[in-house]
């Protein structure tokens, strides 16, 4: 059968009815209304990676909260190994954001846990570079982090004057 | 024969080798710096804005003071000095970010060839029109160009959009 271009068959959201189908149909509804109810119902329930696919608001975002979480969990594994430091920092540097102190506080003693100095000056330099014009970001960071910095050693990047050319 | 054999292995031991394929200079430098032995499918180290933390540290050959102070790296930081410290992040990266955002001269170089080649197209041009072309025919002299604008006028030209329209013969003059 050929497909025309642009066809509704084609759209994502036609996955969510197909699920919406199967699940109301297992239900094996009585009547219209019953099957409203049940539709309501199941629209609740399709789960967050089909919803993440098929609606183009991507179905439940995460919070700004949930994500900080999740990455401070990433970094403060107790067994995390070098190869994982350095995945979890360049996907981190990928996002368009820079991290929240308390994930950078997490990175920053996964690289003294790794025994690893040069890999946490690179993560200071790093968000520096990803502040782009907003120069106060880099500022508050380091205040925050002045803390874990004192505490683990870590000079600043300015300290060092790797700042200059 | 065997003076192409050997000329081939002067040349291979001599000039074409390339500058920094000296055992010392490889030995620093941990990535392999010659072509030939580059090999792309085992990890590199790269210098990325955004890939902060490489696959393989710059340096991978270690000498006995650089293995020490990898040692010292296992003690608190706080024990480090500031060159000990800045030696241990050129041990693992080649740039810093400033370093790898600082930008070249190369557009003063461009901008300059470019101009060159300008010129010099511009003098063959001036040269073929002084020395190539021959004298422009008389037809289009001043004198005659007056003429043949009045022979024009009078013969009223295109007289509703064209040349005559523009030509007040009342006040004898151009609109």
């Amino acid at each position: 059968m050929t497909w025309p271009p642009q066809s509704p068959d084609l759209n994502p959201i036609e996955m969510v009815s197909d699920e919406l189908d199967h699940r109301v149909k297992e239900k094996q509804p009585t009547s219209a209304q019953h099957m409203w109810e049940l539709l309501q119902d199941c629209r609740k329930h399709i789960s967050a990676p089909l919803a993440k696919r098929c609606y183009s608001h991507g179905g439940k975002q995460e919070t700004d909260e949930e994500f900080d979480a999740r990455w401070v969990n990433y970094f403060n594994k107790a067994d995390i190994d070098a190869w994982e430091l350095r995945k979890g920092m360049n996907t981190l540097i990928g996002y368009d954001l820079v991290p929240e102190p308390k994930i950078l506080d997490a990175a920053l003693r996964a690289c003294r846990g790794l025994d690893d100095l040069a890999s946490a000056i690179r993560i200071l330099e790093a968000v520096k570079d990803k502040s782009g014009p907003h120069k106060d970001i880099y500022p508050y960071l380091i205040q925050e982090l002045r803390p874990t910095l004192d505490e683990l050693g870590i000079s600043t990047p300015e300290e060092l004057g790797m700042d200059k050319l | 024969m065997l003076t192409s054999r050997a000329l081939v292995r002067g040349l291979k031991s001599g000039f074409w080798r390339p500058l920094s394929s000296t055992s010392s200079v490889q030995a620093a430098h941990g990535k392999d710096m010659s072509p030939d032995v580059l090999d792309p499918s085992v990890p590199q180290y790269n210098n990325r804005l955004d890939t902060p933390l490489s696959d393989v540290p710059f340096v991978r050959n270690l000498n006995s003071e650089q293995r020490q102070l990898k040692e010292k790296e296992k003690e608190p930081w706080t024990k480090l000095t500031k060159e000990e410290k800045i030696a241990l992040y050129r041990l693992a990266h080649e740039l810093t970010y400033p370093e790898m955002r600082r930008g070249s001269s190369e557009w003063k170089t461009v901008l300059g060839g470019v101009f060159i080649f300008l010129g010099f197209s511009g003098m063959l041009v001036w040269w073929q029109r002084i020395f190539v072309f021959g004298e422009v025919p008389h037809t289009l002299s001043d004198e005659w160009v007056e003429k043949q604008t009045q022979r024009m006028i009078d013969m009223r030209i295109n007289p509703v959009g064209g040349f005559a329209y523009h030509w007040d013969y009342v006040k004898k003059q151009w609109k």
